[in-house]
């Protein structure tokens, strides 16, 4: 599998996301902002980082961006879209994923390592987040209905919603599956010396499909 | 402007100065000339008061790639690569306006990482603040630790470490010092000298406004006092987003080659980066200031030449490949103007549309500042003052509580999770995970690692033996993840220097730097000063800042502070002799005076040695430096990182001439704690002191002996963030 990673002036993680997905696949590269060719890749990887400073809302400018009109199209052609910190602030800017992310309840910006539980499996990932705008938000109807599609991917466990995201929500996917967003930051967890390998399994079940076999509107499976 | 004063000493020079600049014109200079010569001829640009005094300091070593008098200095680390560093101080504009302050600081020493060609990989702060019970100084502390990590986080560079101390001294006056980090191919490293006479002058980056003018002269180099919030509009405003593209665009064209040379504009605008490339290639310079992009039409020439807007570069670059260059400015979505040309003849020209409205000899405005001998003096004993804090009386697990958490020791977590301190998936170790920062290199099949330290109460009790010491906790600091230290920066954060009792504070402290570095074989590879840090009550302490670099072979090698195994002998390597004096306890029993024991710098760099080498070789499970709070602190340290207690005794410590007080809480160089197995601590040579175990920090010292729970250690060690917050204090 070949991974693209949108590369946005004011994007910080993409060569972290590009490292992971080289790990991951069978090689990545980047895809500049202003490309309307993905370039044949199998899958992409919208990275974190403050794309076009954000000063005006975080991903509201880069969702207008060229590569964005080539993610939305690949994304509605079924294509592994992953969104990571900004990148889920950019795919729900474009409506790609349902809800927002608002700024943290503590109004600072953290980084440290957290415990995510994946929904259906209930296996438990440590991988760090960063972010002073990720406290995920969608009205109670919207969320009733992700969690009845298995639309909810990943929650914080208990003690580790920092940012007071509603339902312990982490990462959420389109009701496809193939679009995912996730406030953490796999790519900084796929190597031992730097802290965990559990982002890798994030891009894995990415990759094969695995968040699509949920949206069937029943219970979720692993 | 006041009436009767003339321009030149409102804008800072002093009469004798302003004499010489009109005898090396030959003429008054008009004001564009005399705006250009206050600010290079203020002490933030010349040094004048202390480029003699840092003569001593050595800067020699076969791994000095790049040295003093460059953007940044840089070691070579392996392979094609070196890694290039700097620390700069920005404390007057962060006590007036600390969020932009502190954002600024950090895109500023950003900018002369990557003016070399280096990308930065990593940040790290030393700051001082006032005692946390004052709301000024809570202020101060989260309006910095904002605008570090709004500045860092945002252009996507990792902030890994640090310090921060709190001392009444800085009250008034915080420090504010940001390092970087930056990682090259030594080949595509570019120094800062125009050359080649024809080739184009091209400014890059943002526009220019009136933030900053005379931010050098006004805010630099004088002391603070009342009005400071009139000062504000001298303070810069950052634009992390505008040096993000700046910084990947340069990157970008000194990779393809595009660039003579790469200057960042700092202090002093355009009239510095100009002048000092100039001065560094022997040539001269013709800007016209009306090609100069400006964010207000009606900006007069001076002010477009001292301007100090953020986020600009300026680049000599060959006449046919300017297009090629802006063409990647474009891309880059970042400004580029070409303003200027390099000439023969050594003079710098300032035109409006064509038209002559200053003309200086480079080698005047640059190099013609007179350097000031200083007029040291001894003060008669402590000028500082003492308040006690603790009761007399207090229980030895009272005292060793206070001291936990105390702000200058107690963990500095709800700092540093502020900031992003993993991006670059370079971070071995994150921010109190060891002594020093630990970043891998893949590119050169190595890491390296990072201590940035300065005990400002220590060199105020003894100049000369606190600097020394300052160095010695660095190199330790190495030690104890296993890094040989390759090179050293510094910035030296002193009061007024014209005052006998600061020059006798930098001329000791100098001395002490260069002591330390030559008995240790390091050399000085840049450096920063910053002077005139005086308050309404004084001067702050002496502050030299001390940043070291280390090369480690094997990433996966490297010990932390946590003990990690029950069971394990715990001990202390070193000649370690604790004494009570410049002390945290003796500061919160008000104890403190002048004079610090001498430190035998030759066998701390023995310790330093052999603990490097047992962490290389794995045989340790931990290794701490012994530091602020003495051997108790750092005891309770690695107990609480690692979530299990400790049965230790340091009475041994009597053989070293320290009472149990002194051996429980006394400070000084040459310490460091190892955890392991008994074999492996007793083949260092190490004191054993006992094991690793339970859920408590007991420790036997005679008639002075403790024992506390780690839940109660560590809450008084957490207390940081209750107390910056202001609900603890």
């Amino acid at each position: 599998m070949i991974w693209g990673v949108l590369q946005f002036p004011g994007s910080c993680d993409e060569r972290d996301a590009l490292r992971a997905c080289e790990i991951h696949g069978d090689g990545a590269r980047l895809v500049w902002h202003e490309s309307r060719d993905l370039d044949g890749v199998d899958g992409v990887v919208v990275p974190g980082g403050f794309s076009y400073g954000d000063y005006l809302r975080a991903g509201a400018i880069a969702r207008f961006s060229p590569a964005m009109e080539a993610v939305a199209a690949a994304a509605a052609a079924g294509m592994p879209v992953l969104g990571i910190c900004n990148g889920f602030q950019v795919l729900c800017e474009a409506g790609l994923l349902p809800g927002a992310l608002l700024r943290n309840v503590e109004l600072r910006f953290r980084c440290h390592q957290v415990e995510l539980v994946e929904e259906g499996s209930g296996e438990r990932l440590s991988i760090p987040a960063k972010h002073g705008e990720g406290r995920y938000y969608a009205p109670e109807e919207t969320l009733d209905r992700l969690e009845a599609n298995g639309q909810v991917a990943y929650r914080y466990a208990d003690g580790h919603n920092s940012n007071g995201s509603v339902r312990d929500i982490a990462g959420v996917t389109n009701e496809r599956g193939n679009v995912l967003g996730l406030m953490p930051h796999p790519e900084h967890a796929v190597d031992l010396l730097t802290g965990s390998t559990d982002g890798l399994r994030v891009f894995d079940r990415l990759g094969r499909g695995a968040f699509a076999s949920q949206g069937d509107g029943k219970a979720p499976r692993g | 402007m006041t009436v009767g004063t003339p321009k030149y000493r409102e804008l800072g020079l002093t009469d004798s100065e302003y004499e010489l600049i009109v005898e090396k014109l030959g003429r008054e200079p008009n004001d564009v000339e005399l705006a250009m010569f206050s600010l290079l001829w203020s002490e933030h640009c010349a040094y004048k008061h202390s480029r003699k005094l840092l003569r001593r300091l050595p800067t020699e070593g076969e791994r000095v790639v790049m040295g003093p008098g460059e953007n940044a200095g840089a070691v070579a680390v392996g392979g094609d690569y070196a890694v290039a560093f700097k620390v700069e101080s920005h404390n007057h504009p962060s006590a007036v306006e600390p969020f932009q302050g502190a954002a600024t600081g950090v895109g500023g020493i950003l900018r002369d990482v990557f003016a070399i060609g280096a990308r930065p990989i990593a940040i790290l702060d030393s700051l001082r603040f006032g005692e946390l019970d004052s709301v000024r100084s809570r202020h101060l502390l989260d309006g910095a630790v904002r605008g570090i990590g709004h500045y860092g986080n945002s252009i996507g560079v990792a902030t890994v470490g640090g310090e921060i101390y709190f001392e009444e001294p800085y009250e008034h006056n915080c420090l504010v010092n940001a390092m970087c980090i930056g990682f090259a191919k030594t080949a595509d490293m570019v120094r800062a000298a125009a050359a080649g006479v024809g080739n184009s002058v091209v400014l890059m980056g943002a526009s220019t406004g009136r933030d900053g003018i005379g931010g050098a002269s006004v805010l630099a180099s004088a002391e603070l006092g009342e009005g400071d919030e009139a000062k504000r509009p001298t303070v810069q405003i950052g634009d992390p987003f505008e040096e993000s593209k700046l910084m990947e665009c340069c990157l970008e064209l000194l990779e393809k080659g595009l660039l003579v040379s790469l200057q960042d504009l700092g202090a002093a605008g355009l009239t510095s980066s100009a002048g000092e490339m100039a001065s560094a290639g022997g040539v001269g310079i013709d800007i016209d200031v009306a090609r100069v992009p400006l964010r207000e039409a009606d900006m007069e020439p001076f002010e477009i030449m001292v301007s100090e807007s953020q986020e600009r570069m300026l680049a000599v670059v060959e006449p046919d490949r300017v297009a090629e260059v802006r063409a990647i400015c474009e891309k880059w979505q970042t400004g580029s103007a070409e303003i200027g040309t390099v000439t023969e003849g050594g003079l710098i020209r300032i035109l409006r549309d064509g038209e002559v409205v200053g003309e200086m000899p480079v080698e005047a405005l640059v190099d013609g500042c007179p350097l000031y001998d200083l007029d040291p003096a001894e003060p008669d004993g402590w000028i500082y003052g003492n308040r006690q804090t603790l009761a007399a009386g207090a229980t030895p697990e009272q005292e060793l509580l206070a001291l936990l958490s105390a702000p200058s020791i107690a963990s500095k977590r709800w700092a540093f999770e502020q900031y992003d301190s993993i991006v670059g998936s370079r971070t071995v170790r994150r921010p109190e995970q060891a002594d020093a920062a630990v970043l891998r290199l893949p590119e050169a099949g190595n890491a390296i690692a990072v201590s940035i330290d300065g005990n400002g109460r220590r060199v105020a009790c003894d100049p000369y033996e606190g600097t020394v010491e300052a160095v010695l906790e660095c190199a330790q600091n190495l030690a104890c993840v296993g890094a040989e230290p390759l090179g050293l920066t510094n910035c030296l954060n002193f009061g007024n220097p014209e005052k006998p009792a600061g020059a006798w504070q930098l001329d000791r402290a100098v001395s002490g730097l260069a002591d330390a570095c030559n008995a240790l074989g390091v050399p000085v590879v840049g450096g920063n000063v910053s002077l005139y840090n005086e308050g309404p009550d004084g001067p702050i302490y002496p502050t030299p800042v001390v940043a070291m670099v280390g090369e480690l072979p094997d990433p996966a090698r490297v010990a932390g502070v946590a003990f990690v195994r029950e069971g394990n002998a715990i001990g202390l390597v070193g000649p370690f002799e604790p004494s009570l004096a410049g002390s945290e306890l003796a500061k919160q029993r008000g104890e403190l005076r002048a004079g610090l024991p001498r430190s035998d710098v030759t066998s701390v760099a023995e310790a330093c040695e052999v603990v490097r080498a047992a962490v290389r070789a794995g045989k340790l499970a931990s290794a701490h430096d012994v530091s602020d709070g003495g051997l108790a602190v750092a005891i309770a340290e690695s107990a609480i990182a690692g979530a299990v207690g400790c049965e230790v005794n340091v009475e041994h410590l009597r053989e070293r001439g320290a009472q149990p007080e002194a051996a429980l809480f006394g400070e000084g160089p040459g310490g460091f704690l190892v955890s392991g197995e008994r074999a492996a601590l007793e083949e260092l040579g190490a004191t054993l002191l006992g094991e690793v175990g339970g859920e408590r920090v007991e420790i036997g010292a005679g008639d002075r002996s403790l024992a506390v729970s780690l839940a109660e250690a560590s809450e008084a060690w957490r207390s940081l963030a209750a107390q910056a917050e202001g609900d603890g204090a």
